[in-house]
């Protein structure tokens, strides 16, 4: 009995490590930029849909067509954050909202109108693989998409600790003043960030899309999901971002295990309500890196 | 009402008054079709008024307002449908149910310090909830949906809300009005006074003696049993009710454009976004079939890059620039 | 007879340091009562838990004989204490007037009576001519007005004012004290100030309190204070504010 728990608890880690990438971008973009990106989960759904298009025009396995989605997504947010967003900054926090609900809508609108309503699959070849560990059943899809998941993160921390510019953007997030007193180019620091925040969801929705179907539906549910890991780790905090995935991914997998499968959202959105109510700080407080 | 008159100058007046004029007679003149755009957009001034006085007023940003219309329609919908009473009498207890989730949020919100965006998630958190709670609900069809039946003998019951296009115009106008009313009233009341104080900023209203709590909760009680009446407008007019329409979360913010894009805070604000984007909105839709494609997320899109647009040009939304221009306010005395 | 607002060993913690520390003092009806002190003597601290904002880990407030520690913000205000920010807090987009406005409307539920008891207020602080400007528009001076006049218009008994003084230039000073004194004897309003400009507290102050690292070190009229040699040693001869 209790293996099936933990093959569940399992499955959970390693779509939680998925969640975790995706949430880590709206993390940073918050921590550093001060601006709630609610378009993020329908940038998610756009990384899952061109996933699917790489896939079936050239057979790319999303695993490496996560690469340049996420380039490509950094150079979205670069511009975007450039033309747009910087001059959201330090304006009233409805305003920012507004602007990005807007974004929103039209990326999964454009997407409904290209694509239709239905799911978008991509079939791998090893889809049905698994690896047999003792009473284990580990889906090979899953273990490749976490273990890209962590590399990413990885990737992220040792930008943001071992690099001028990623210690530069860390002084922005923990003291504006300063930062633009020594001569930090804010603006572009602040494009870089959103670019990275968006490069983070990006490659998450392409690694999202080899253990889920891309749909549109999926966008403003995933926007919530990434909040919901968001609050529960601290909003600002990468680590926080990473353990509150996990968490999320853990606690939704048994909620799906243990209740009927269309309830499943509903304990999202009631965890969401309680992480709300409980923990406004969240789990590591209010810090970048 | 007289503080309200007293406000506009002798232009205002007579534009209003036109308005209103042109708006009562629209049914002679105008055909079904475009009498159903008027109804739509008379039904937004009316349900933007409600988002308007929590938002524009107090300050609260609701992402969650489909979740007053789903319950207000379903209420009255579901008395009607199982028990025979009228929506007339179903309005009563629809009220009091979506103020009653209202005050849910509110008191969860308030009284935990849940404020700015943690606020509209929360809101956005429980329409969900309820959408979801709501495909799971037998006694109202679950996600099959509920239907209000047509029934020929009923027609003509117009107290009943058995009628045609004219009778929902009607309706509609009067909701428009009355939203307006509201509106203008608490906007030059002590409570509407409070609210703004709120939402400027909540320490310095509360050493002015105003008790923000109570304030900011009547706010979402008026609004959500505002609201509410709104959905017992739309579900006895389109006579059916979808869970995964009615409390979807593009519902609450198609709720939200005409007091965004006409002004959020101003009386007259929700009424010129309405009129400004919901014909726009049918333009394109017509648009788009003449040329025959079948675009389904045309206006959605639309709509995006309008709110894109005016919270980044005019973020105070168009009508107090309408208002300036056409020299429609009146200097202090 | 109950006393008029008496605080009574109260003290103030923040992560094991001691903002203020065992404050005890009474203020009667109708004086102007200062409390100066240097930079981080924990004046608004003390200022704080008397209009409610904190409560006092210690010690008790009563106003006209009742308890008022532990009591919200906005209840210690309908009880008849204004207060004002040291940081000012304008409603920024309403007009100066609907600034004042909901103030008057605390004990007021008639509009037009309200609206004429605001313009009263406007008047007595010289801010009725830019009545209909929008306060984030306004000039410092007149925005330390502005939180004067809107605190003055919930009829307070006890007005509370946290440095009005500050950033005003001698001449808007002398017209302060001039106005605050008017306020304090021809609306009968009892005036408790911090203040850091001391011309303004020697004209105006019948009594000052200094605060020193959150203790109590001297009381007695202004000129008694300023001969004190603990005040001259630890605050007056560091900071010439005369």
């Amino acid at each position: 009995m209790w293996t099936i728990y933990l093959n569940v608890v399992l499955q959970g880690v390693m779509t939680g490590l998925i969640y975790g990438l995706m949430a880590l971008g709206l993390s940073v973009i918050f921590g550093v930029v001060r601006v709630v990106n609610f378009a993020h989960g329908e940038f998610a759904v756009v990384a899952m849909y061109a996933a699917f298009v790489l896939f079936k025009i050239y057979g790319l396995d999303p695993l490496i067509a996560m690469a340049p989605i996420a380039l490509a997504f950094f150079a979205i947010g670069f511009i975007l954050q450039m033309g747009l967003v910087n001059s959201f900054v330090g304006r009233a926090e409805h305003e920012q909202f507004i602007l990005l609900v807007g974004l929103a809508i039209i990326l999964i609108n454009a997407v409904l109108m290209i694509f239709g309503p239905d799911a978008q699959p991509v079939n791998l070849p090893y889809a049905f693989d698994s690896y047999l560990i003792g009473p284990l059943i580990i889906d090979k899809v899953r273990v490749y998409a976490a273990i890209a998941a962590v590399a990413v993160s990885a990737g992220l921390f040792a930008f943001f600790r071992h690099t001028r510019t990623g210690t530069a953007i860390r002084a922005c997030a923990d003291n504006l003043v300063g930062a633009a007193v020594i001569g930090l180019n804010v603006k572009r620091l602040y494009a870089l960030t959103f670019g990275l925040g968006l490069a983070c969801v990006g490659a998450a929705g392409a690694l999202m899309e080899t253990i889920a179907d891309a749909a549109p539906s999926l966008g403003p549910a995933y926007t919530l999901l990434a909040f919901t890991i968001v609050i529960v780790g601290g909003l600002g905090s990468m680590s926080g971002a990473l353990v509150g995935g996990v968490l999320i991914g853990v606690s939704e997998a048994l909620a799906g295990f243990l209740i009927a499968p269309s309830m499943k959202s509903m304990f999202s959105f009631a965890l969401l309500i309680a992480v709300l109510v409980l923990r406004p700080q969240g789990l590591m407080g209010r810090r970048v890196a | 009402m007289t503080a309200l008159w007293g406000a506009m100058n002798t232009r205002a007046r007579i534009l209003l008054g036109v308005l209103v004029v042109m708006l009562l007679a629209a049914p002679l003149a105008l055909d079904r079709y475009f009498l159903s755009v008027l109804t739509l957009i008379l039904y937004f001034v009316y349900v933007g008024q409600a988002w308007n006085l929590m938002m524009g007023y107090a300050g609260q940003l609701s992402l969650g307002h489909a979740l007053y219309v789903g319950v207000g329609g379903y209420v009255a919908a579901a008395l009607w449908v199982h028990y025979g009473i009228g929506p007339w009498l179903g309005v009563v207890p629809a009220i009091a149910i979506a103020a009653a989730f209202g005050a849910a949020i509110g008191w969860l919100g308030f009284r935990f310090g849940i404020e700015g965006v943690y606020f509209a998630l929360l809101t956005i958190a429980f329409a969900e909830f309820t959408r979801i709670g709501f495909d799971h609900i037998p006694f109202v069809g679950g996600a099959g949906g509920l239907f209000i039946p047509y029934e020929q003998d009923r027609i003509g019951e117009w107290w009943n809300l058995r009628g045609g296009q004219h009778l929902f115009y009607y309706l509609a106008f009067l909701l428009a009005a009355v939203g307006v009313l509201i509106t203008a009233l608490l906007s030059r009341a002590r409570l509407g006074f409070q609210w703004l104080a709120i939402r400027e900023d909540e320490t310095a209203a509360r050493a002015l003696g105003i008790d923000v709590f109570r304030a900011k909760m009547k706010a979402v009680l008026i609004s959500s049993g505002m609201t509410a009446v709104g959905g017992v407008f739309y579900a006895f007019y389109n006579n059916s009710l979808f869970p995964t329409q009615i409390f979807n979360i593009s519902r609450s913010i198609e709720l939200i454009l005409a007091p965004i894009v006409g002004g959020i805070g101003t009386v007259f604000g929700p009424v010129v976004g309405a009129f400004v984007l919901t014909p726009l909105g049918e333009v394109l839709i017509a648009l788009t079939e003449w040329l025959g494609i079948d675009l389904p997320g045309v206006k959605a899109v639309f709509y995006g890059l309008t709110l894109m647009i005016i919270i980044t040009l005019v973020p105070t939304g168009v009508w107090p620039w309408i208002a300036r221009r056409l020299d429609l306010v009146k200097n202090e005395p | 007879m109950t006393e008029f607002l008496s605080v009574n060993g109260v003290s103030r913690r923040f992560r094991g340091l001691v903002a203020v520390d065992k404050v005890s003092f009474s203020v009667n009806q109708g004086e102007i009562f200062a409390v100066i002190g240097p930079n981080g003597a924990g004046k608004t601290t003390l200022f704080n838990m008397i209009a409610g904002v904190a409560p006092p880990d210690e010690g008790t407030i009563s106003f006209r004989g009742a308890r008022t520690d532990g009591m919200s913000a906005d209840a210690v205000c309908r009880l008849g204490i204004g207060r004002t920010f040291q940081i000012v807090r304008p409603f920024p987009t309403l007009s100066v007037e609907d600034n004042v406005l909901v103030g008057a409307l605390l004990h007021r539920t008639d509009m037009s009576a309200a609206r004429r008891h605001a313009r009263d207020v406007l008047a007595k602080l010289d801010l009725f001519d830019k009545r209909t400007v929008a306060a984030a528009a306004l000039t410092l001076p007149d925005r330390k007005r502005l939180e004067v006049a809107r605190a003055l218009a919930t009829d307070p008994k006890l007005l509370l004012l946290d440095e009005v003084m500050a950033g005003l230039v001698p001449t808007e000073i002398d017209r302060m004290v001039e106005i605050l004194r008017s306020i304090n004897r021809e609306m009968s309003v009892t005036i408790l100030l911090i203040e850091h400009v001391m011309r303004a507290v020697m004209a105006l102050a019948g009594r000052v309190l200094v605060l020193h690292h959150g203790t109590k070190i001297a009381q007695g009229t202004p000129e008694e204070v300023v001969r004190d040699p603990t005040v001259i040693k630890s605050y007056l001869g560091a900071e010439v504010a005369f």
